[in-house]
């Protein structure tokens, strides 16, 4: 949903997504543009109403059929530009993009409390991912059940940096950041102290709305039943935008 | 996969087995229902635990491995069945991604062994040997031992899912397993 703006001499820009011809608004994204017009783009880390990172590379699209592909989330809309989102190099990418993120830590659906309400799941569904090609690392990671509320698997996380921006930019509270490099990479509360302990975490669960697998969910889920609700954000996000 | 038209009617014949796995996938198979006397009019089931047969016959035309591959006897098997059966199916999330018996992975084997047969034993604590296969150290799925040519994930696949997978292969069609089930279904 595009954010109202308030100024009223909006420029328009035309570009073709797919053969299709769409009008635009100069300021917005090709996955902003996509999404309002329906045009399927998977995304694992944009979030409507959090802040642009273009980290986990599912929105690439081709633009004006150059051999550069470009991430949907973190590209401007021009005046006649050609977007290609879906071509067979793009669902190869992306079937392997998401095959690494189940071969890299721990994504056993069947026993996980998000079976059936996750956004990793459903990509991989939606990607054509039957099965993974590469070795799994299998690697554990530790789990941290010290908050009274909820609950972080690292073995789930996919490091899609949402629960670090919305705790950040709307929450305002920055508890959770990033710690470590490659596959020892993996979100923190308080400078890596147990959750249960942090002192600016104000147990507002919005770190766990927004996260798209089992990685953060409420204490006492059982097998699928942590079914996560994200209409808060972009009400959220609106609404601050007229201040 | 079509019956070879030149005898008249020939049976699709079909072996399944089940590796390291709950056998959930079978009861799956098996949830087919009524539908199972239709398909029993077209395909022949010549090896598998729902049937007497005790060898794996020469030639097959479809062999369907449930489980994951965690001792040396199911990667003899997985070794046989890609052998012997023109088309392997994984059915399942274990047979497809290793699932729960690919959870001890990040453990050391030993470690498994001791915490299963020695810590959580009150009377008499020992570790099998006789007459139990060897576990391996790292569970796989099939398809990271033997080629495999269709993936049926699922935990289990739906019988609906089963079924549209095998009427597809009776029909000589390629099925879109995707379409119908998918990882933890």
């Amino acid at each position: 949903m595009p954010l109202p703006a308030p100024q009223t001499n909006v420029r328009v820009v035309t570009l073709t997504i797919d053969g299709q011809q769409l009008s635009a608004r100069e300021e917005e994204t090709v996955i902003e543009v996509c999404r309002e017009n329906k045009i399927p783009i998977p995304s694992l880390c944009w979030m409507e109403g959090l802040s642009v990172v273009g980290a986990c590379r599912l929105c690439v699209v081709e633009v004006d059929g150059g051999p550069r592909l470009q991430a949907a989330c973190a590209t401007r809309v021009r005046e006649g530009m050609s977007v290609q989102t879906n071509s067979d190099r793009l669902q190869r990418y992306r079937r392997t993009l998401v095959e690494l993120l189940f071969a890299e830590r721990n994504h056993v659906c069947s026993v996980c409390v998000s079976n059936g309400h996750c956004e990793l799941q459903w990509l991989a569904q939606t990607c054509g991912v039957d099965h993974v090609r590469m070795p799994y690392r299998n690697t554990g990671y530790s789990v941290d059940s010290s908050h009274e509320m909820f609950r972080v698997d690292h073995n789930r996380c996919v490091l899609c940096t949402r629960c670090v921006r919305v705790c950040d930019e709307i929450e305002g509270a920055h508890t959770w950041d990033v710690m470590g490099r490659g596959s020892g990479c993996q979100v923190v509360t308080d400078l890596a102290k147990p959750w249960g302990e942090s002192d600016s975490c104000t147990s507002c669960g919005k770190c766990v709305q927004v996260c798209p697998t089992g990685a953060l969910v409420k204490q006492g889920t059982s097998v699928g039943e942590m079914v996560k609700d994200q209409q808060f954000l972009s009400i959220l996000a609106r609404r601050r935008s007229h201040r | 996969m079509s019956p070879d038209g030149s005898k008249g009617r020939t049976k699709v014949t079909v072996a399944t087995t089940w590796l390291d796995g709950c056998s959930g996938c079978h009861m799956s198979f098996l949830d087919m229902d009524e539908r199972l006397v239709d398909l029993a009019d077209q395909i022949d089931i010549v090896y598998s635990p729902f049937v007497d047969a005790k060898a794996l016959p020469e030639q097959v035309d479809l062999g369907i491995l449930e489980g994951s591959i965690s001792n040396d006897e199911d990667l003899h098997k997985a070794r046989e069945f890609r052998a012997r059966c023109k088309l392997l199916l994984s059915l399942g999330d274990c047979a497809v991604n290793g699932n729960v018996p690919a959870m001890r992975n990040p453990f050391k084997l030993d470690d498994v062994i001791e915490r299963s047969y020695r810590d959580n034993v009150d009377l008499n604590p020992q570790i099998p040997t006789d007459g139990v296969p060897q576990l391996l150290a790292t569970v796989r799925p099939v398809h990271g031992v033997v080629d495999v040519d269709i993936f049926v994930p699922g935990c289990p696949p739906q019988a609906d899912a089963i079924h549209y997978v095998l009427t597809e292969l009776i029909a000589g069609r390629t099925p879109d397993p995707g379409r119908v089930t998918r990882f933890g279904a």
